[in-house]
């Protein structure tokens, strides 16, 4: 089957396109710049709407914290305008896809711990229901409580609700320096006592993960290549004196090994957010049938990070290259990446429940709670009962016909599913938008 | 202000759903005498007096699912409350409504540090929760003024703030679950004590829902370490332009304080007054600046806020050099409402959101509309996310007054949202700003939310009359118009 992609150049557009396929009983894949659509369920759309037209930064206040841009603006412009003036996005997003997609996709790296997600820099937000309707939610301004907090709910909502066109997010002074102390040869129960430790302590921890033995060796990192073994790695960042106070101390305290510099340490952090020892995320390509995936726009830094970037994908994983759902026939037995949320003091003792029946490789972040394995094919039962409902765990990377047939995202309870139903009705009743990207039948 | 009409029918059968409350909840818990009813009839907003139909306490959640489901099968509206120190309203009963107060709801259910976050009843107070965790040095960041007797499930209501929350973030930046009954007596779970809550993020929508969508009947908060040390920054200036500068400069220079005041010359003197807080009088505006977090940074810190105030024309600066020291520089502003109380038989207090660059163009006009409403106006205001609270002074036993006090805060909100800010930004709507909606949503905006709110409570029983300015049936805002064929788009570029 062809799929005919529209790529509204206005809001008004953007609006008919809706109606029309409200009118004519279709349905639509909403895209940002189609640069991860292997992820998620896959959407079986005639359609797909391009909103990469939708793009420019509307409004930045460095000073009052703000920045409004078109959802389809490409973060690779973003993230340097931010750093012009020395702020950042501080939940930590990919460098990739555009604005709508980080939001949509509620995604966070690792100062989630102490920056929050997606979720918690969303102010406002503006877009087309599935109703085929324009409206807005929340404010410009840093501090709202107005009405229901709408920019909250398109925070991870995969596009399944409102097709963006315009988001307000706040932004944050970027730290002047940081730094990162590891220790070594822990393993996963002492490395996250350790790090609770760490997140306990009054030093302002910013990046608490640990890579078990063998994970490490994978680091482009050389402290961490050459450890021989687990890593675990606690950041602090902030201003200069405050970083180097807080390392003394906290080195003392936790007796870690080594302490990474500002550059090594930014290039560790990234690789653990971009999940760099199992193989990245994947770039997914979509079904095959479409388009074909718009390439991902370079990473924004010049120099050391864009380096970094380019050692990093396609990256040293276990079973080499090819790992997006795009390559969708691939063998069927490559494993799979999940993406595991629980409570952090729970992290290790879900990882050897599972480890019980399947041979994993995980490493954590989030001071434990987040948790990335890659997973033999057909494992969906046991991780999810490992999980339990302490937490979920979804399925990242995998073929285009696992995660078809794969609940991808955990399946609430019964109560929650029907309730779930009726949020999407009410913002997109004939499931127009996404249908079937989050659950199935949502 | 207009309350939806009370339904005479649900009066008229009083009785009846007195009876089948009690069924669920025995004895003192279901309250129907007048003289008992009275301790409901308003919250923190006294200018609006109701008493409900009748009050009920439950005690067990079960007992909250069951008043939720037997009032839904009767047709019963329903408003929650907790302690009743809103601001806006959102508690006021109704006379054909239920109150459901949460205060019985006390106990603190677990507090787990190797997660860092406790698990409480709703009725606990915000600072209850804080105080629990003390002993191992924690705390509960946001902190509402109010925070010795709110309770934490009004403050997941409303989405309290609190001096800190510009650092800290609001009550939605620091919960990680909650349980919640929904209207026909539901109970589900958002989020838990994982940090990332798995499908929509329904516990950022609840969050903040002013008792609309839900009954919240649990509440899993984030924990965290105190900070080392905190020192203040008390800083004069010859004009609020040159404070609003200042605050902008401390900014741009990255620097995020843990709080940041500002009150004008009305405040300060008021404060002055009350406290003998030692603040200078001679200044149009005074900033507090606190800076917290480990020694070392907060020393380094003190001397660049200090130096950018100097820079943007400051003509006093006092760095706190003990404890006392930064207790005094607080001790003016932490008293300003009830210093303001002192000078007024009455102040009516107000809770806009501005892009801080307005301020000046904002102060200017409410100058302009003190004069022109014959009211006076003093200002504190969390400087550093932009939220004003404008007390206006008024005199309730003189006729008219308080009215032309509600017409002056209803200007000066019109005004936030005139200037690119919004009606509230930590009291909610409730129904003191309802009206008022209108002027920062369109039609289609409030309607989606509606439409929202109906995914939770098709019926609309739940604290209807607050939020939202027209009540809409759920079908007819469900309704799609959409014409078969009619849309060809025909300009839509497509490949
Ligand atoms: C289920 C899933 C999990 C992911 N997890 C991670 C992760 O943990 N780490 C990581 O680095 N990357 C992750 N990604 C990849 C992420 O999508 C990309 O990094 C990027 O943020 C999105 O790029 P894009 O703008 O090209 O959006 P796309 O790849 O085109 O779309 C991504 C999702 O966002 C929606 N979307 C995009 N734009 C809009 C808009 N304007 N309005 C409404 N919806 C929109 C789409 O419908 C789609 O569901 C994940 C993606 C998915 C789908
Ligand atoms: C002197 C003073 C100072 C204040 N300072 C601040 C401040 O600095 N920052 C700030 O943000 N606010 C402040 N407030 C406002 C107020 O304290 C907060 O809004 C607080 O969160 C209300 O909590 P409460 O328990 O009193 O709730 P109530 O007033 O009883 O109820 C508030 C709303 O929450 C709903 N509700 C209550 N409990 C529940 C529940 N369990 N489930 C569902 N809905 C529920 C009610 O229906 C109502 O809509 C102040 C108030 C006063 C009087």
């Amino acid at each position: 089957m062809t799929i005919t992609t529209l790529k509204p150049d206005t809001d008004a557009q953007l609006a008919d396109a809706v109606r029309w396929a409200l009118s004519a009983g279709e349905s639509l894949e909403v895209l940002g710049s189609g640069s991860r659509r292997g992820l998620g369920r896959p959407v079986r759309t005639t359609h797909a709407l391009d909103l990469s037209a939708l793009s420019g930064i509307v409004a930045y206040e460095p000073e009052e914290l703000v920045l409004t841009a078109r959802a389809g603006t490409p973060m690779a412009l973003i993230l340097p305008l931010l750093a012009e003036r020395a702020q950042h996005l501080a939940f930590e997003p990919p460098e990739g896809g555009t604005l709508g997609g980080v939001i949509a996709c509620g995604l966070a790296g690792p100062r989630r711990i102490s920056a929050g997600s997606a979720r918690d820099h969303a102010l406002g937000m503006a877009g087309v229901s599935g109703r085929g309707e324009a409206y807005k939610g929340g404010g410009k301004v840093v501090k709202n409580v107005t009405g229901y907090d709408l920019p909250k709910l398109m925070a991870g909502s995969f596009g399944t609700l409102t097709a963006f066109t315009e988001l307000t997010v706040k932004v944050l002074p970027a730290p002047e320096d940081t730094a990162t102390l590891l220790l070594f040869g822990l393993d996963d129960v002492a490395a996250v006592g350790v790090l609770d430790r760490a997140l306990r302590s009054p030093y302002d921890v910013s990046g608490a993960a640990h890579l078990p033995d063998g994970l490490a060796a994978r680091s482009t990192v050389s402290a961490l290549a050459r450890a021989g073994g687990a890593v675990t790695l606690v950041r602090l960042e902030g201003f200069g004196p405050s970083v180097a106070a807080r390392v003394a101390a906290l080195r003392e305290e936790l007796r870690a090994d080594v302490v990474l510099d500002a550059p090594e340490s930014r290039a560790v952090w990234r690789e653990i957010r971009d999940v760099g020892c199992l193989g990245g995320v994947g770039d997914g390509g979509g079904s095959g049938a479409g388009p074909g995936p718009l390439p991902n726009p370079p990473p924004p830094s010049a120099g050391e990070g864009a380096d970094l970037y380019a050692r990093l994908t396609p990256s040293p994983a276990p079973a080499g290259e090819g790992w997006g759902g795009g390559q969708g026939g691939q063998g069927g037995d490559t494993p799979h990446l999940w993406k595991l949320s629980v409570p952090p003091a729970s992290g290790p003792s879900v990882v050897a429940a599972i480890r019980r029946t399947l041979a994993v490789e995980a490493f954590y972040d989030w001071g434990g709670g987040l948790v990335w394995l890659t997973a033999p094919p057909d494992s969906v039962a046991a991780i999810r009962r490992a999980v339990g409902a302490q937490g979920h765990a979804t399925l990242i990377r995998a073929p285009d016909e696992v995660r078809a047939v794969t609940a991808v995202f955990q399946p609430p309870p019964d109560p929650l599913m029907a309730l779930t139903r009726r949020v999407k009705d009410s913002f997109d009743p004939k499931g127009v938008l996404n249908p079937g990207r989050l659950y199935a039948g949502v | 202000m207009k309350m939806p009409v009370p339904d005479s029918g649900v009066i008229a059968r009083r009785r009846a759903i007195v009876e089948a409350l009690r069924a669920i909840v025995p004895g003192e818990g279901v309250i129907v005498d007048e003289a008992e009813l009275r301790a409901y009839e308003c919250d923190g907003l006294t200018a609006y007096r109701q008493l409900p139909l009748v009050a009920v306490l439950p005690s067990t959640v079960d007992q909250v699912s069951r008043i939720l489901k037997t009032c839904q099968e009767m047709g019963v509206k329903v408003v929650p409350r907790g302690a009743g120190t809103s601001l806006s309203g959102g508690a006021l009963p109704l006379a054909d409504g239920v109150l459901l107060g949460m205060g019985k709801f006390k106990r603190i259910l677990d507090i787990d540090y190797a997660n860092r976050c406790a698990v409480v009843q709703p009725g606990v107070t915000n600072l209850g929760i804080s105080n629990a965790v003390a002993g191992e040095g924690f705390y509960y960041a946001p902190d509402p003024s109010s925070q010795i007797a709110c309770t934490i499930g009004g403050n997941v209501a409303e989405n309290s703030g609190g001096v800190h929350c510009l650092k800290y973030g609001l009550t939605t930046n620091n919960l990680l679950g909650v349980e919640l009954v929904l209207m026909d007596g539901t109970i589900v779970r958002l989020g838990g004590k994982h940090l990332e809550a798995g499908g929509y993020d329904l516990l950022g929508i609840v969050t903040g829902s002013e008792g609309l969508l839900g009954i919240v009947t649990e509440v899993t908060v984030r924990i965290l370490r105190k900070p080392a040390t905190a020192r203040a920054v008390l800083i004069g200036f010859p004009s609020s332009e040159q404070g609003g500068d200042c605050v902008a400069a401390i900014i741009a220079a990255g620097i995020i304080p843990g709080g940041m005041e500002m009150m004008d010359r009305p405040a300060i003197h008021a404060a002055e007054a009350f406290v003998h807080a030692g603040y200078p009088l001679d200044v149009e505006a005074l900033l507090i600046v606190e800076l917290d977090g480990p020694a070392a940074e907060v020393d380094h810190l003190i001397g660049r806020v200090a130096a950018i105030a100097a820079d943007k024309g400051a003509v006093c600066t006092r760095v706190s050099n003990s404890e006392e020291e930064r207790l005094a520089f607080w001790a003016g502003r932490k008293a300003a409402f009830p210093a303001v109380g002192r000078i007024s038989p009455d102040y009516y207090c107000m809770d806009g959101t501005i892009p801080r660059k307005a301020l000046p163009q904002v102060l200017t006009r409410m100058t302009e509309l003190s004069a022109r409403y014959g009211l006076r106006v003093a200002n504190v205001f969390h400087a550093g996310d932009g939220n004003l609270h404008p007390l206006i002074l008024y005199d309730a036993n003189q006729p008219g007054e308080l009215e032309r006090a509600e017409s002056f805060g209803n200007d000066i909100l019109r005004l936030c949202v005139e200037v690119g800010g919004v009606l509230t930004g930590e009291h909610g709507v409730g129904v003191e700003k309802r009206d008022l909606m209108t002027d920062q949503f369109d039609a289609a905006d409030l309607e989606q939310q509606q439409r929202l709110k109906c995914a939770f409570d098709p019926d609309g029983l739940l604290n209807p009359g607050k939020v939202f300015p027209t009540l809409h049936r759920c079908a007819e805002l469900g309704r799609l118009h959409v014409h078969q064929g009619e849309l060809r788009f025909p300009d839509i570029p497509r490949f």
